[in-house]
């Protein structure tokens, strides 16, 4: 068996309390893996660890046991190799939105001229179209652009993998769906791998490949590894009038609303190889 | 109302100068019994005008004189005529000269300093009994030590600044530094940037307004200081100027070093606020 290009085994994480010697963890017994070129997104209740996971694959946090292993080498501390895009924007508000970007283009090339970097990062702003506004301080940009912002320094370092922790999460819908096909085109384009955190079903269908689902914490736990049968590209206008889309969306609805809480693990449940899922097609299942 | 009428303030301070002026006018004018009435009480006027006789010079002067008086300095500010006949602005170049260095100084110790205390938890906790205890203590305390190590009144007077516009800059600092918000040094962290690439372009400006904060704490602490520092050295500087002019009892002169000292004073702050709106961000 050919190993994934990201692979987690095993990992968990405990917080230390006051008073407790062993508290519970967070979540504990998580493995899963990602291909190259895949777009996961994690689905799971607020609170159930999915930012903590995010922030061990990104290196910014430690796991109290367990391993990430990524292109066959352990993940330990930050690294250029995953641009982070995070749940708060994280821009720093004294730069204009080129130098935020630019800052990025910098320390990922040191060597090259300020013209150079420069350019670069003018590039990745215009592929988010904010061509027009690269010289605004992020107060005078709106939430979305500030996001995209975000999008084009993450995607601007050019890393193996990209990770994403509810990025739209802040937004209205009608700016959030045209984020999203921007985000869609980029990703088409590039092949890049994505590891994204949502709380929004749709989002996740018209994004994902492959739908990870967390159970609620503490002591969460990875259900079930759901199949998104819908080829990419997806296109959020004609999305839903496709077979699969309803038997799909009703399976990621009834997981959150009912199963999450209370996720009972059949007797061949492993968490070593959490069993994948393809609601609404039986037929490619089989082949 | 005040948006659309823009001159109003300024009107009105015009008024309430001009008001101040008269009361003072009022107050001070010798002439002033006769306003009073025939009324007066005999015993009362020669009172007055026995004071006003004695007083000779000490009496208060009006603002006549000091306006005349304040022309003077202004026409002549840099005259030198011995030790203890300086022009008001050689006297205030001096005070100024001496805050700058303390001041400076003090800077360059306190913004390294509290960005090391505001980096390490650690070294935060084991100096922060010593800034606690050294904090409070008022800087002319250190004049007489300083004067016996140091043994030159100028210098001491340049530490007694030092110290007083130490503890703000580095208090505000190393709190700065220390709450530089965890996102913007978790995408530093993301980017693998260098510790010194991002002490000076993530964790300065981040802090960069609490600092200038502190700093313009410390000025007007040290302008404030000063003035008292150079009463107790004496030779020369404003506040020996003040002094001396006691000495000479010319009231004239001090409400004109007075004036001078809260312009200079405003005139420092105005200068810490400009920079600091320079570097200021906003979310
Ligand atoms: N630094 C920390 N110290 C202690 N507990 C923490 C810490 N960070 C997270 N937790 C706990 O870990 C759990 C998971 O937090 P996490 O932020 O990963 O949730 P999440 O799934 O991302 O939620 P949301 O969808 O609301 O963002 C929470 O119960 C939280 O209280
Ligand atoms: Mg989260």
């Amino acid at each position: 068996m050919t190993q994934p290009f990201l692979k987690i085994e095993g990992l968990k994480r405990q917080f230390p309390q006051a008073g407790q010697p062993d508290p519970d963890p967070v979540f504990e017994d998580v493995h899963f893996g990602i291909e190259r070129g895949q777009f996961v997104c994690v689905l799971g209740h607020s609170g159930c660890g999915k930012t903590t996971i995010l922030n061990i694959l990104a290196g910014l946090d430690e796991a109290t046991a367990g391993h990430v292993i990524m292109d066959g080498r352990e993940v330990r501390g930050p690294s250029l190799d995953r641009g982070v895009v995070f749940q708060s924007h994280a821009l720093m508000p004294w730069l204009s939105a080129l130098k935020n970007v630019e800052f990025a283009v910098r320390s990922r090339h040191p060597e090259w001229t300020r013209e150079q970097a420069r350019a670069h990062a003018v590039k990745y702003l215009e592929m988010v179209h904010l061509g027009h506004a690269i010289d605004k301080k992020p107060a005078e940009l709106s939430g979305g652009m500030k996001q995209r912002v975000g999008i084009a320094r993450a995607f601007s370092i050019e890393p193996k993998m990209l990770l994403l922790d509810e990025p739209f999460g802040a937004l209205d819908a009608l700016t959030r769906g045209s984020i999203q096909s921007e985000l869609i085109g980029i990703v088409e384009a590039t092949k890049q791998t994505v590891f994204m955190i949502t709380h929004d079903v749709d989002e996740a269908i018209l994004l994902a490949d492959r739908i990870v689902l967390m159970t609620n914490g503490p002591r969460a736990k990875i259900a079930e590894i759901v199949v998104n049968p819908m080829p990419r590209p997806r296109d959020r206008e004609t999305l839903h009038q496709q077979p699969e889309f309803y038997p799909l969306r009703n399976h990621l609805v009834d997981f959150l609303v009912k199963r999450s809480r209370a996720f009972a693990p059949g007797a061949d449940w492993d968490p070593k190889n959490p069993p994948l899922v393809y609601p609404g097609a039986p037929a490619r299942a089989a082949a | 109302m005040t948006r659309n009428k823009p001159w109003l303030a300024p009107l009105l301070s015009a008024l309430f100068f001009a008001l101040f002026v008269g009361v003072w006018y009022l107050a001070t004018s010798t002439t002033a019994a006769p306003v009073a009435g025939p009324a007066v009480d005999p015993e009362y006027a020669a009172l007055l005008g026995a004071e006003a006789a004695t007083g000779g010079q000490s009496a208060m002067p009006g603002p006549g004189e000091v306006a005349a008086k304040i022309w003077e300095h202004v026409t002549d500010p840099f005259y030198d005529r011995g030790t203890n006949d300086k022009g008001l602005g050689i006297q205030i170049g001096y005070s100024i000269a001496r805050v700058l260095a303390g001041y400076l100084l003090a800077a360059l110790v306190a913004i390294p300093l509290g960005f090391l205390i505001g980096m390490s938890p650690l070294v935060y906790k084991a100096l922060d009994p010593f800034i606690q205890i050294l904090k409070p203590i008022s800087p002319l305390a250190w004049m007489p030590l300083a004067l016996y190590t140091i043994k030159d009144s100028g210098i001491s007077a340049i530490f007694v600044i030092f110290i007083c516009s130490l503890w703000p800059m580095l208090v505000n600092t190393a709190f700065g530094v220390a709450s530089v918000r965890r996102e913007w040094l978790n995408v530093a962290r993301t980017l693998e940037v260098k510790p010194i690439r991002r002490a000076f372009l993530v964790i300065l400006p981040a802090a960069a307004p609490t600092i200038l904060t502190g700093m313009r704490i410390s000025i007007g602490i040290a302008w404030l200081v000063i003035v008292a520092a150079e009463m107790l050295v004496g030779g020369t500087g404003i506040g020996y100027f003040v002094w001396n002019e006691w000495n000479n009892l010319s009231i004239t002169n001090i409400i004109t070093a007075i004036l001078l000292i809260g312009l200079v004073g405003m005139l420092l702050d105005h200068l810490l606020a400009w920079v600091a709106r320079a570097i200021s961000w906003r979310e």
